[in-house]
């Protein structure tokens, strides 16, 4: 069990003082021009000793992914990206962070923009958290006011942190299409090649970070990579912050250690399933986009990105969504359907044409019209989909689909069985 | 571009006060970047006029030297962006995943008989217009709602219907959690952060 004294998010419930000199009080802004002078070298080989895997979804090292940056500024300047675009199901980590404790990310943003030499950073906040947003621009503002930030800081790198906010469109958490977001554009995808790193913002080089990977690297240099690694389990390091929504008695966000089991992090801090563990039917550990898994395999999890792996799932953005016995899983996850219907981008075929085959045949599905062929017919859309499209979501859309098939498909025969049988009665 | 079927307005000012803001907002971007304006502008006149009428669209793209079209596909692409008029209250409730799990049907089923609409309709008063939507990002307090720019969490169907009662009295009611909570603190008893550091 992770204690108070390792839990880098002190205040993310807001209870505490949310100012700048609360924030100081509890650890934030603490010898952050001791760590710049240590050099962007140190800084990036530490991020990458501490084994912090980016916490947006994809779990790429935030270390390695820093040292793809130009080493040296050419005649286009760099820039740092904080996507707060958070928009997958299930996913309400960062909110807490930019309302409750933003000095975190602020001073992540500093020692991350000067890593990579970068002097301006833009965070895309979802257009929907406007109070968030109104929170942290104040957080920033105090920074300036004080010389934390800004041209001629303390810190002696100048620094501007912008705050850009998007007005509703999932796909924007894609960072290329957030990128071209930010250039006041339709959020679609672009092609990769090139990276962002090359060619990103305004064709400049550019990292997109999640808020919280941003949030957590200055605790991680302030007390050593050697911390960071030493919680959880290897290539799995380090605090998560986990949202637990659903069918449990008390829903929450909290702080953990990575490679908790299930099982303990949802009796530990959400009170258990309603009407207990056996009453567990199944669990989406990482947010929509990754596939759904069985009581049988949640018995044994382990809350992160290998021992999800293990299962056929993912850890996502640790966001656990908990269904009970009694739940429609089929509805479920036709609910995610018309969620990834509604926000294709539009761009690719595959997934323009796919989400909304995908959908239909899954409303279908819930009443039990279709036949027993269709089922496979359906696994075969979603798989003519997946892979074949710019960006994931293409793949966001198959996957909870072919999870459904995959450990709920005697439920799906026995709906369509039942159609038939009242179609048959009253015939 | 604004919806057709709808009366649209000949012209579009920004007031003097927003005019200022616009100019705050595209100083965020490098010299020759202005379009990376175009959201938080459209935002703005979003604000002031109610809802997006193509004229406002047109002169977001001559601030920012933009062709028409390219305020109209973005104002078209994203949905915060209402091409038509709303309610006062733009009440939008979630319906996805966590929140439906949690009841999310009966929030969208109070507002409809307290305010007499269906999804996507606005009550007669002019006052409260009901759309369901994506997920918020607010998931560990679902069910939930937004209007306008705050958050209603922890919602049953009584919630709800007071909340709309409210607005349709002119009261305010209070954003955030209706359960007594914190924020994402689970309810009842901390589990961390209770100071053992």
């Amino acid at each position: 069990m992770l204690s108070d004294k390792d839990r880098i998010f002190t205040n993310i419930y807001g209870l505490k003082d949310k100012s700048l000199k609360g924030a100081q009080s509890r650890g934030c802004w603490d010898g952050t021009k001791g760590i710049l002078e240590k050099g962007k070298d140190w800084i990036i080989d530490e991020m990458k000793a501490s084994g912090l895997r980016g916490r947006g979804g994809a779990g790429f090292s935030t270390g390695i992914k820093w040292s793809f940056m130009p080493k040296e500024v050419g005649d286009r300047p760099h820039y740092l990206v904080i996507n707060a675009d958070e928009g997958e199901p299930g996913t309400c980590k960062d909110r807490e962070i930019m309302r409750n404790d933003p000095h975190t990310l602020i001073e992540g943003a500093l020692i991350a923009s000067f890593a990579m030499q970068a002097h301006a950073c833009y965070i895309y906040i979802r257009g929907e958290f406007v109070r968030e947003a109104e929170a942290l621009q104040a957080a920033i503002d105090e920074c300036y006011e004080n010389k934390l930030i800004g041209k001629n800081n303390v810190h002696g790198w100048d620094f501007d942190f912008y705050v850009h906010r998007g007005a509703g469109a999932y796909v924007c958490g894609e960072e290329t299409a957030l990128i071209e977001s930010l250039e006041g554009k339709k959020g679609q995808p672009r092609l990769k090649p090139p990276f962002p790193a090359g060619s990103g913002l305004y064709g400049c080089p550019t990292t997109v970070n999640n808020v919280e990977s941003i949030a957590v690297a200055p605790e991680i240099l302030r007390r050593g990579a050697s911390w960071f690694a030493g919680i959880g389990r290897p290539n799995n390091s380090g605090t998560k912050l986990y949202g637990i929504s659903g069918h449990v008695e008390r829903p929450c966000v909290v702080e953990d250690a990575m490679g908790i089991t299930l099982r303990e992090l949802l009796e530990k801090h959400c009170g258990g399933v309603i009407g207990g563990w056996d009453n567990l039917m199944a669990v989406i550990p990482g947010g929509s986009s990754v596939p759904v898994m069985n009581k049988e395999q949640c018995d044994n999890a382990i809350m992160d990105f290998d021992g999800l792996r293990e299962h056929g799932s993912g850890l996502g953005t640790a966001a656990v969504i908990v269904m009970k016995k009694d739940t429609d899983v089929i509805k479920a996850i036709t609910r995610l359907s018309d969620f990834y219907h509604h926000e294709s981008c539009g761009q690719c075929t595959p997934c323009r044409e796919g989400t909304g085959w995908m959908q239909r045949m899954m409303h279908r599905m819930v009443i039990g019209n279709a036949t027993v062929e269709e089922i496979d017919l359906l696994e075969a859309v979603t798989r003519q989909v997946e892979g074949n499209t710019i960006c994931a979501l293409g793949d966001a859309a198959a996957w909870p689909i072919q999870g459904l098939i995959k450990h709920f498909r005697p439920e799906m025969e026995a709906r369509i069985a039942a159609y038939q049988a009242a179609k048959n009665a009253a015939a | 571009m604004s919806n057709m079927n709808i009366q649209q307005p000949d012209s579009f000012e920004f007031t003097p006060e927003n005019l200022e803001l616009a100019k705050q907002h595209i100083a965020k971007y490098p010299e020759g970047k202005q379009q990376s304006a175009c959201m938080p502008l459209l935002d703005l006149a979003q604000r002031q006029y109610g809802w997006l009428p193509t004229a406002a669209m047109d002169v977001v793209a001559d601030m920012l030297g933009m062709a028409p079209v390219r305020v109209y596909e973005v104002a078209t692409f994203y949905t915060m962006f209402n091409k038509e008029p709303v309610g006062k209250h733009h009440v939008q409730v979630c319906t996805n995943i966590s929140c439906w799990l949690r009841g999310s049907d009966d929030i969208v089923k109070a507002i409809q008989e307290t305010a007499e609409i269906q999804t996507g309709e606005t009550s007669v008063d002019g006052l409260i217009t009901l759309a369901e939507v994506e997920c918020l990002g607010a998931c560990s307090n679902a069910p939930m709602m937004q209007i306008n720019d705050d958050y209603y969490e922890d919602l049953t169907g009584e919630d709800a219907a007071r909340i709309i009662n409210d607005l349709r009295s002119g009261k305010t009611p209070k954003p955030g959690p209706q359960n007594g909570r914190n924020g994402a603190a689970p309810l009842g008893e901390p589990t961390s952060l209770t100071g053992d550091a």
